[in-house]
């Protein structure tokens, strides 16, 4: 057999030979060679030690499996186990594979393990069930509605890491489903900045369509007046006049509108992607500019102009790619290339497809203030050694004399002085567009059209002939005399022209005997050319010459139509419109595929209109349940208070009042995260603690913006002066909170020697808790000191301030409860009674037993009490209130992961024992 | 998102292919190579590429393509954006990126490309997340490895993947610390030619090579900031303290990068470092053409011009050439019609002259367009700006770094018009 030595290899006992025996077929596959005959014995190494052995077995099964379903059904088992090992690598490349396997049988098993993946505690295994969804989907459409539950549910998600992911997701399964979007606008708008670059991109573009559902134009009301002074010169006209007629019609109904005003969130998905222009990858710079043209208003738009122009210094393929976008801008927003317009001059070495784009650019730019630059730029185009690019640079000039008048008769003779030109193509291009220019004021020009009539004995290019003939024809009756000469000429050479040229000689026959009103001298070669054409091969030609004889020359039957003969053919035409190609091409969004191929791709989603009417704002507010543990307000302030929890906590919740105080917000919680996680990378172990911190902090910002709304709590103020005093400190803790905004990521440092402690601490908290019946613990008493947390300030608190610890001791009256111990002290001058718990609000599944209530508690003394909390596992916070006789406090227990779990002796052969069971 | 993705060198051969999804004949290349035969120029093929059931998207990097199919609607600068990036890993972890280095690694070509995306969207593209996962090459791992059976594959996850800082890795040992940054800027120049600018420029780029333990914040501020008129940071590099203190403060990535691209406003004026007067013309009678060319330096800012070379890619007619250089050495290349002079140092008391006889193809009409020179030219020890770094402050870690900026001035597309 053929690669028998590959399979002994692969059934051998020593990984180094599987590792050579996968490396070569590996290598196989990578040149495009068949190793499927080899399936049987690399599906059997699916579950070796070695991991590299092991990766390039995955290798191997995704490109296979799809040929060898039922072999491939072997390995399921490996990866379902897989998806259970605590080690977050392994799970999430079990899913990875699992998913890849285009097995249709397995599409229940894959459900499965997405919908148990979409709720991992790694954030970088959700991560992967986000991936995995459109991979079920190709494979299986029907499990469409299960996959946007999946889809719902991670949106949700707070992490960076996953949000790109998920939302790529979405807009492969549901893109219609914008509903889903609401709830998570503004969260994706805060998160935007700290995603991965690819996730922005995706992220931006399905704000974009998202945007145009939700808000009004903000250009809506600019005025007519406005729009005239930034008319572009030719094209845009309709257009424009389109637009306003339209915005006449939707003023008409309500004349005194009122005036526009910009939905915050409108604002924020403006503010919080402009950053993102100067990223290094200009995929992201290219969504941000494409988000600013659909959606900004006309003023802001600019700001794109610079960052595109910065692109044209990278790759090629960067250039041609934007160069094409801004080609499709300067139709629109001509104004806003203007300053850039030398970056866009050419040089000898550019690739011939980026200096056509980039002539395209420039003649969109032209203008009357400009021309004479640009202009001379031309000029030295014009000799230039690339003649698709000469010929290009014709057309343009051709553009440019026809937009602008002022310099139409110079371009002209520009042109014609390019007739005499060595380049046949150069010649025959400049025909054209000479062609086209003549017919706006061909009455002026008859000697340019005699001096062409000359070309014809040279220029063979079939479109310069075709044209030339035309414009003979078209214009005979300035050159009353040549026309009959050329046709003469023409009806020689007739079998052996183009077929475009030979429709041009039937033309001019037709026009010269309609001139002369068929004068008699002339009937002959006219005969001559219609009898060629009525036994051309080409029908097109044999229609055109029967069409033309019944129509000029007149017999019983058709005598009606010839006396109109003159009419038919020498009617005034209107002058061709020189416009660019990219002319409303922005109906395609900016920056995609469709757009740069002007042709709908597969997928594509359509940029929404505007909506007449903005729909309901209040579909994005969202109800914080237990993520922001801030509840801790005087009850004579809660229905304000209520308001406000409305908006997410990150967003400047001022709205357009406080712009810079947002701005800054956001400035520290980008800088502050990375050295957030910073200290997570090294010191992991107080993790949590320092997102305890954080959560803590998030309660003093609240409140400093609170108290510079009111001034009347003048309590308050006293809080807030150290809080003014050490502003780093107090930035750095804010977005350490944002860094763990719900549960803290788990512990990355897992090392080798204290795998079985840290690998369970960080990644499975279930796998322990599954594992006590087991191990029959040993508690020991806790030897280290006990962190104690905040729960209540004693100045939110009027006085009562609480404090809390996990005792790490079990908690008696209910095993699978983790005993929190309370320390209430009284700093007011009053006593507090009935101290208690009201209204716990918990995660399902989550348990409380409270403490018993603690009847009096006189000034300045401490008392303790302890309760219990089932956090099933969890990192998620028991919410509940803290009632006196007089006041009730909302507060919240989030646990540190570490303080779930409960100490166990083992000996050294009882852990051995373990380690080899579980891992 | 992506596909498939074949490389493809010059002669047109697929030597690799990875598919993502279903597999995909190569015989969707065909339609690339009809449009690579109708382009000139490697660079003249169409980027993107529409064919019945797909689309290519290519990159052209080192002598390869780069193709990639899609099928749907994806922004095809994300695409190219992406190509360019797998191309940088390969440079990054094999030190170039050429076909014979990638078929010699073939394994970890493989293994990287399945990292780098799940299902064709990018998964992992940071270098320092990938070289935990899979371990660059080298001799003496390779050694080790096939001894102890011990493999280039990391089994935990990496850290950078967690955090929000993903383009470090933690746990960063060095015994010297240093950090070192080149400010290098590019002068784009059209000159016109009577000498006059037409349209000059400078971009910058500052690339830095950080070897530091541990987890440094950095922050480096410059004397004249308002001379940067448009920047690009690295993703570590704090936007909001930019905008408002114009300093760049960061969490480095270990190794080699690049920190920031810019461009200097366009309100200051250019310096032009040489004058250049040259007279390429070709005589209607005869089959021949004259040549003469004097560079000499302008504004220097003091400095040696050096590493000056002039490129000139000649009319086709141009069979030969017969010069003398008074300095450097000319080539022409015949193929390509480039003639090469390479100068050297500019000694301003002895201006380098270049000076002789084009020969024609005989019979071939005089030809009308005139070649365009492209200048090539070093200054060191200045960036022609004036940007200058006043500072480089460490936070966060309590040894001394040892720190360094250096200067350097380029000729970005300098090209004199004729």
């Amino acid at each position: 057999f053929l690669h028998d030595d590959l399979k002994e290899m692969l059934d051998s006992n020593k990984d180094s030979l599987k590792l050579e025996a996968m490396k070569r077929i590996v290598a196989m596959i990578a040149r495009g060679k068949n190793a499927s005959d080899l399936f049987p014995a690399v599906v059997k190494n699916v579950a070796c030690k070695n991991i590299e052995v092991k990766k390039l077995v995955y290798v191997y099964l995704v490109r296979y499996a799809e040929e060898q379903q039922d072999l491939a059904l072997l390995s399921i088992s490996t990866f379902q186990r897989g998806l259970k090992d605590p080690n977050q690598l392994i799970r999430a490349s079990a899913l990875r594979v699992l998913s890849s396997i285009r097995v249709t049988i397995i599409v229940p098993i894959m459900m499965l393990a997405i919908k148990e993946a979409a709720s991992d505690m790694s954030p970088y295994v959700r991560k992967t069930a986000a991936h995995a969804i459109p991979k079920l989907y190709s494979l299986d459409p029907e499990q469409k509605d299960q996959l946007i539950e999946v889809i719902e549910k991670l949106l949700a998600d707070k992490t960076t890491l996953v949000a790109g992911s998920v939302v790529m997701a979405f807009e492969e399964v549901c893109p219609e489903r914008i509903d889903l979007i609401h709830k998570n606008y503004r969260k994706l708008c805060n998160l935007l900045i700290d995603v991965e670059e690819w996730g922005q991109v995706v992220i931006i573009n399905m704000l974009t369509r998202y945007a145009r559902t939700q808000f009004l134009n903000p250009n809506m009301n600019e005025s007519l007046l406005e729009e005239g002074n930034d008319k572009t010169f030719y094209g845009s006209d309709d257009d424009e006049d389109e637009e306003e007629e339209e915005e006449k019609k939707s003023e008409a109904p309500m004349p005194k509108r009122k005036p526009y005003v910009m939905d915050p969130d409108h604002r924020l998905l403006l503010r919080n992607t402009k950053p993102l222009l100067q990223s290094r990858n200009a995929a992201v710079v290219m969504a941000v500019a494409q988000l600013y043209f659909h959606l900004a208003p006309k003023v802001e738009v600019g700001v794109i102009a610079k960052a595109l122009v910065r692109l044209l210094r990278s790759h090629s393929e960067v250039q041609y790619v934007v160069l094409q976008n801004v080609a499709s801008m300067t139709i629109k927003r001509r104004g806003m290339f203007e300053p850039y317009l030398k970056s866009f001059y050419i040089r000898s070495t550019d690739p011939t497809q980026i200096k056509v784009l980039k002539l395209e650019v420039l003649t969109n730019l032209a203008n009357e203030t400009n021309i004479s630059t640009i202009l001379r730029e031309f000029q030295t185009y014009i000799k230039s050694m690339d003649k698709d690019f000469v010929a290009a640079t014709i057309q343009a000039i051709g553009r440019c004399a026809t937009n602008i008048g002022e310099v139409r008769d110079t371009c002209l003779n520009g042109l014609v002085q390019l007739l005499s030109n060595r380049d046949e193509l150069v010649v025959a291009e400049s025909v054209v567009v000479i062609k086209k220019l003549l017919q706006m004021q061909p009455e002026k020009h008859s000697d340019i059209i005699k001096h062409m009539a000359k070309l014809t004995d040279n220029i063979q290019v079939p479109m310069a002939r075709a044209s030339i003939l035309w414009l003979i024809g078209e214009y005979c009756e300035h050159v009353p005399k040549i026309a009959p000469d050329v046709l003469r000429k023409m009806a020689k050479s007739f079998t052996n022209e183009e077929d475009i040229v030979k429709l041009q000689i039937i033309n001019l026959a037709a026009k010269t005997c309609v001139y002369s009103s068929i004068g008699k001298y002339l009937n002959q070669d006219y005969k001559y050319v219609l009898n060629l054409a009525k036994y051309d091969q080409n029908y097109d030609i044999r229609d055109r010459a029967r069409f033309i004889r019944q129509l000029i020359v007149p017999t019983e039957k058709s005598g009606a139509l010839s006396k109109y003969a003159k009419k038919l053919f020498l009617a005034l035409k209107p002058a061709p419109v020189l416009e660019s190609p990219f002319k409303d091409r922005d109906h395609f969004q900016l920056g995609s595929l469709s757009h740069l191929l002007n042709a709908k791709a597969g997928g594509y989603q359509e940029l929404p209109d505007w909506p007449e009417a903005a729909p309901d704002p209040s579909v994005r507010n969202v109800e914080v349940k237990d993520s922001v543990p801030e509840w801790t307000k005087c009850s004579s302030r809660e229905k304000r208070k209520e308001k406000k929890v409305e908006k997410p906590f990150y967003s400047d919740s001022e709205g357009e009042s406080g712009p810079t105080e947002s701005a800054d917000s956001e400035s520290d919680s980008a800088s502050g995260s990375e050295i957030g996680s910073g200290v997570v990378g090294s010191v992991s172990g107080t993790a949590s603690e320092e997102s305890e911190e954080g959560s803590e902090s998030e309660e003093e910002e609240e409140e400093e913006e609170e108290d510079e709304k009111d001034k009347k709590m003048t309590m308050k103020k006293e809080l807030k002066k150290p809080v003014q005093e050490n502003p780093r400190e107090d930035d750095m803790r804010l977005t350490l909170s944002s860094l763990f905004p719900v549960e803290p990521a788990p512990s990355p440092q897992v090392t080798p020697l204290n795998s079985f402690l840290s690998n369970s601490l960080a990644t499975d908290l279930e796998g322990l808790s599954l594992s006590d019946a087991v191990l029959s613990p040993a508690t020991l008493s806790p030897c280290s000191a006990l962190k104690s947390y905040e729960l209540l300030h004693r100045i939110r608190g009027e006085g009562l301030s609480v404090e809390y610890c996990f005792s790490r001791q079990p908690f008696s009256p209910d095993a699978n409860m983790v005993a929190v111990q309370m320390q209430f002290t009284n700093n007011a001058t009053s006593e507090t009674k009935n101290l208690h718990m009201e209204e716990v609000k918990l995660q399902s599944g989550m348990r409380v037993k409270e403490f018993p209530e603690i009847e009096l508690l006189p000034a300045g003394e401490t008392a303790t009490a302890v309760m219990g909390i089932d956090f099933c596992d969890s990192t998620q916070a028991a919410n509940f209130q803290l009632c006196t006789h007089t006041r009730k406090f909302f507060v919240s227990i989030q646990p540190p992961v570490g303080e779930l779990m409960r100490p166990v002796f083992l000996t050294e052969n009882e852990f051995k024992k373990e380690q080899g069971e579980r891992f | 998102m992506i596909h498939s993705l074949f490389l493809i060198n010059h002669s047109g051969d697929i030597f690799l292919e990875k598919h993502w999804k279903s597999v995909i004949s190569h015989s969707v290349c065909d339609y690339f190579f009809e449009a690579k035969e109708k382009a000139v120029d490697p660079e003249d093929v169409p980027p993107v590429l529409q064919t019945p059931h797909h689309y290519l998207i290519t990159v052209h990097r080192g002598k390869l393509f780069f193709l990639s199919v899609v099928q749907t609607e994806v922004p095809p600068l994300f695409v190219i954006e992406f190509l360019h990036r797998v191309a940088d890993t390969f440079q990054d972890y094999f030190g170039e990126c050429s076909e014979s280095v990638i078929k010699d690694n073939v394994v970890t070509v493989y293994e990287l490309l399945e990292e780098m995306l799940d299902n064709g969207f990018p998964l992992a593209t940071e270098s320092n997340v990938l070289k935990e996962l899979i371990r660059p090459p080298t001799i003496l791992r390779s050694v080790v490895n096939t001894l102890t059976g011990s493999s280039n594959v990391g089994d935990t996850l990496p850290t950078g993947q967690l955090s929000t800082i993903p383009w470090r890795r933690a746990d960063v040992k060095y015994t010297n610390n240093e950090a070192y940054f080149d400010v290098i800027e590019e002068i784009d120049a059209i000159l016109d030619k009577s000498g006059t600018t037409v349209f000059a420029e400078i971009q910058g780029v500052i690339e830095a090579s950080v070897r530091l333990t541990g987890m440094p914040d950095l922050t480096l501020s410059f004397m004249n900031p308002r001379l940067l008129d448009d920047v690009s940071f690295h993703p570590c590099v704090r936007f909001k303290r930019w905008e408002s203190e114009r300093t760049l403060s960061f969490i480095p990535p270990d190794g080699n990068f690049t920190l920031m691209n810019y461009h200097v406003s366009s309100q200051n004026p250019v310096a032009i470092p040489v004058y250049v007067k040259q007279s390429i013309s070709f005589f209607e009678s005869g089959p021949c053409g004259r040549l003469d060319i004097t560079i000499g330096p302008k504004q220097t800012m003091g400095k040696t011009v050096e590493a000056l070379m002039v490129k000139i890619h000649m009319p086709k007619a141009v069979l030969s050439a017969n010069l003398t250089a008074t300095q450097g050495n000319y080539t022409y290349d015949l193929p390509n019609k480039v003639l090469v002079w390479d100068i050297g140092k500019l000694n301003p008391q002895k201006l380098p002259n270049l000076k002789g006889i084009l020969s024609l193809q005989a019979g071939a009409p005089k030809p009308e367009d005139n070649p365009s020179l492209n200048i090539d030219l070093r200054i060191q020890q200045v960036a022609i700006s004036g940007l200058k770094v006043s500072r480089l402050e460490m936070f966060g870690e309590k040894y001394k770094p040892f720190k360094g900026v250096k200067y350097v001035t380029k000729a970005g597309k300098f090209q004199v018009r004729t």
